[in-house]
């Protein structure tokens, strides 16, 4: 069949997986389970050579969902206008299915941290948060979805409960979710609350995609645990049972292996990508 | 707590992080803090390893961990476009206490640089190769060449060239003490370096300034007079990095 | 410097880098140029360096990650059997004026 034909305006309910350029030949050539993929917009902000080449041929065949990790909606200043502009040039020539971002800031007075940094829930920074999100998407032209963090501290300042802070985002700006479910339970086992009951508060018919990624262990000097979302190994059980959780609430959506350290041969993600599409299998029969 | 105490903390482990940081069950954050100083740092220090994967093996992982992790902190990027990041390295090898004496480093730095550029320069297509040869012959000393926006090259004093070679293909010969200029091209969507011919830095300089075949030779010649125009349009013709004729 | 007229220097060049260049392998199709892998710095697999949403592993979590650790004498970073780190740079020919 002509490529052409293909529309791939909508992500399948169905498992993807973030891409990296040394599983271009594989997905080529066989992508198992795997029915989307994505990719990080700011790898694709160059001028030309193989990193486009290669995306360009991608979205010819299959569905692709641009996740910006350098956009800083979270920050105290104002939006990096040239890099909005970037992001509005890459969607305009890629029409991705989906682009998402992430609640947190990563810029400050003209320097990058190249990481995802937490906010305290307030209302001023939650009107902040709510313009920016304004902006992003009157600029884009389009819905995003907005990713719940991992957190390793938290907020004396913050009034606002995480959940609630995104839900009052969701409904002032019309945004959509990215629940990662990783990202839940680091964060309930960081900072000790309840990952199932953190879930169950969020409006779950604004989530329109998920994450899954495997974090590492560690303990501060009280001698509580630490997770750390570091992305270098499989999504472990405790994560999988949230993720058959959110699937038996609100049914089967595009689910994501996120693996960006320690990047593992092809099959592996294949098996991890089946697991998935066998939890949403299972939802809807 | 404003960004700007919490991005101060981050880069300085000698200053205290932010107040009103906790664990989210009553006791202060602690050194929970010093996992945005590692990730930061960390993932910045990635970054350049993998932008400079020669200087990281002639230094060695600790070294080259050390070398990113000082240079990080006093150039963090100033874009997300992390691709490009690095290019202060250079410079900040020839101030950096430890690697001040190494001679080679600043250019293998730059020349590394310069295959990354290379590598996301906008797309060209080189001219035919027939068509190429008919208006070389006609115009001669009047032909005008554009080159390829992934065309790069990096002038040194020592032999680059031979060390990039030395440390990424098998069984390369060992360096030996030279002068190498490099051209860097793309042929396609491949970096591949070349080693200059005598005079052939100067050549293409001219070239890229808006000069002719001719007054590019004749450039070339007065300042070596062993260059050799068969040489260096063979290594434009092979690398397919003339993208324009005429003017 | 060589006497002979620029154009009959150019036209001799021009013929013998084709003879050169005659046996190049034929432009790769587009999907096939996505495959490859630059030889450059062996690199490409990473493209945008660094451009992720993990974070690191716990190894450094102690904050000692700050400590510089020493380089080292240039004499250390000798290239595999050779010590170009410990000699001079060569002098480089000025262009005529």
């Amino acid at each position: 069949m002509n490529a052409s034909m293909h529309s791939f305006d909508h992500l399948p309910n169905a498992p993807g997986v973030g891409f990296k350029p040394q599983h271009f030949v594989d997905i080529v050539e066989r992508p198992g389970a795997v029915e989307w993929l994505e990719v990080h917009a700011e790898n694709y902000m160059g001028h030309g050579g193989r990193p486009i080449a290669q995306l360009k041929h991608l979205a010819e065949k299959i569905a692709i969902s641009v996740h910006g990790v350098g956009l800083s909606i979270g920050g105290e200043g104002p939006l990096d206008t040239d890099h909005l502009a970037r992001l509005k040039y890459l969607l305009n020539w890629l029409k991705p299915a989906r682009f998402s971002e992430h609640l947190a800031w990563s810029t400050h007075d003209g320097a990058f941290l190249n990481d995802l940094l937490p906010l305290p829930y307030t209302d001023t920074v939650l009107t902040r948060v709510a313009d920016h999100i304004d902006e992003v998407q009157t600029t884009l032209g389009r819905q995003i979805l907005l990713e719940n963090p991992s957190s390793y501290l938290a907020f004396d300042a913050s009034t606002l409960s995480e959940v609630e802070f995104l839900t009052v985002l969701v409904k002032r700006t019309g945004c959509g979710l990215l629940l990662d479910v990783n990202n839940v339970f680091v964060s309930a086992t960081n900072l000790g609350f309840d990952p199932t009951e953190y879930i169950d508060a969020l409006p779950l018919q604004t989530v329109e995609e998920i994450h899954l990624a495997g974090h590492d262990k560690d303990q501060d000097e009280n001698g509580k645990p630490v997770l750390i979302d570091s992305h270098g190994c499989q999504a472990s059980e405790p994560v999988w049972a949230l993720f058959e959780h959110v699937i038996d609430k609100c049914g089967p959506k595009p689910s994501l292996i996120e693996w960006d350290t320690e990047i593992p041969d092809w099959p592996i993600l294949e098996a991890e990508a089946a697991r998935i599409a066998s939890i949403l299998k299972a939802s809807v029969a | 707590m404003t960004a700007c105490d919490f991005l101060h903390a981050v880069f300085d482990p000698t200053v205290k992080p932010p107040t009103g940081l906790t664990d989210g069950m009553g006791h202060p954050a602690g050194r929970r803090f010093d996992i945005y100083r590692n990730n930061v740092i960390n993932g910045l220090s990635d970054a350049l390893e993998t932008a400079f994967p020669i200087l990281r093996k002639l230094l060695g992982q600790k070294k080259f961990r050390s070398l990113a992790m000082a240079f990080s902190r006093l150039y963090p990027p100033t874009t997300p476009i992390m691709m490009f990041y690095g290019s202060e390295l250079p410079e900040f090898l020839t101030q950096f206490e430890p690697t001040r004496d190494i001679g080679y480093l600043p250019d293998m730095a730059r020349l590394e640089i310069a295959f990354r550029e290379s590598h996301h320069s906008t797309d060209a297509r080189s001219v035919d190769a027939d068509e190429l040869r008919t208006y070389l012959t006609q115009a001669l000393d009047d032909a005008r060449i554009g080159l390829s926006p992934a065309v790069r090259m990096v002038q040194s004093s020592w032999p680059i060239h031979a060390i990039w070679r030395y440390n990424t293909i098998d069984n390369a010969p060992k360096p030996v003490m030279a002068a190498e200029d490099v051209f860097v091209a793309r042929p396609e969507l491949d970096v591949t370096p070349h080693l200059l011919p005598a005079g052939g830095y100067r050549f293409i300089e001219s070239l890229l300034s808006g000069n002719g075949l001719g007054a590019a030779t004749v450039d070339a010649m007065r300042f070596d007079n062993s260059f050799d125009l068969t040489k260096i349009l063979t290594v434009l013709i092979s690398t397919r990095s003339v993208t324009s004729i005429g003017t | 410097m060589s006497k002979i007229p620029i154009t009959l220097v150019i036209a001799g060049a021009v013929s013998a880098a084709f003879a050169a260049t005659s046996s190049l392998p034929v432009q790769a199709q587009a999907k096939e140029k996505c495959y490859g892998i630059s030889l450059a710095g062996k690199n490409d697999c990473a493209a945008g360096p660094g451009t992720t949403c993990a974070g690191t592993s716990t190894e450094d979590f102690q904050g000692n990650a700050w400590t510089l650790v020493d380089i080292g004498t240039c004499a250390e970073i000798e290239l595999p059997g050779d010590r170009l780190g410990s000699i001079e740079p060569l002098e480089r020919d000025l262009p005529a004026t």
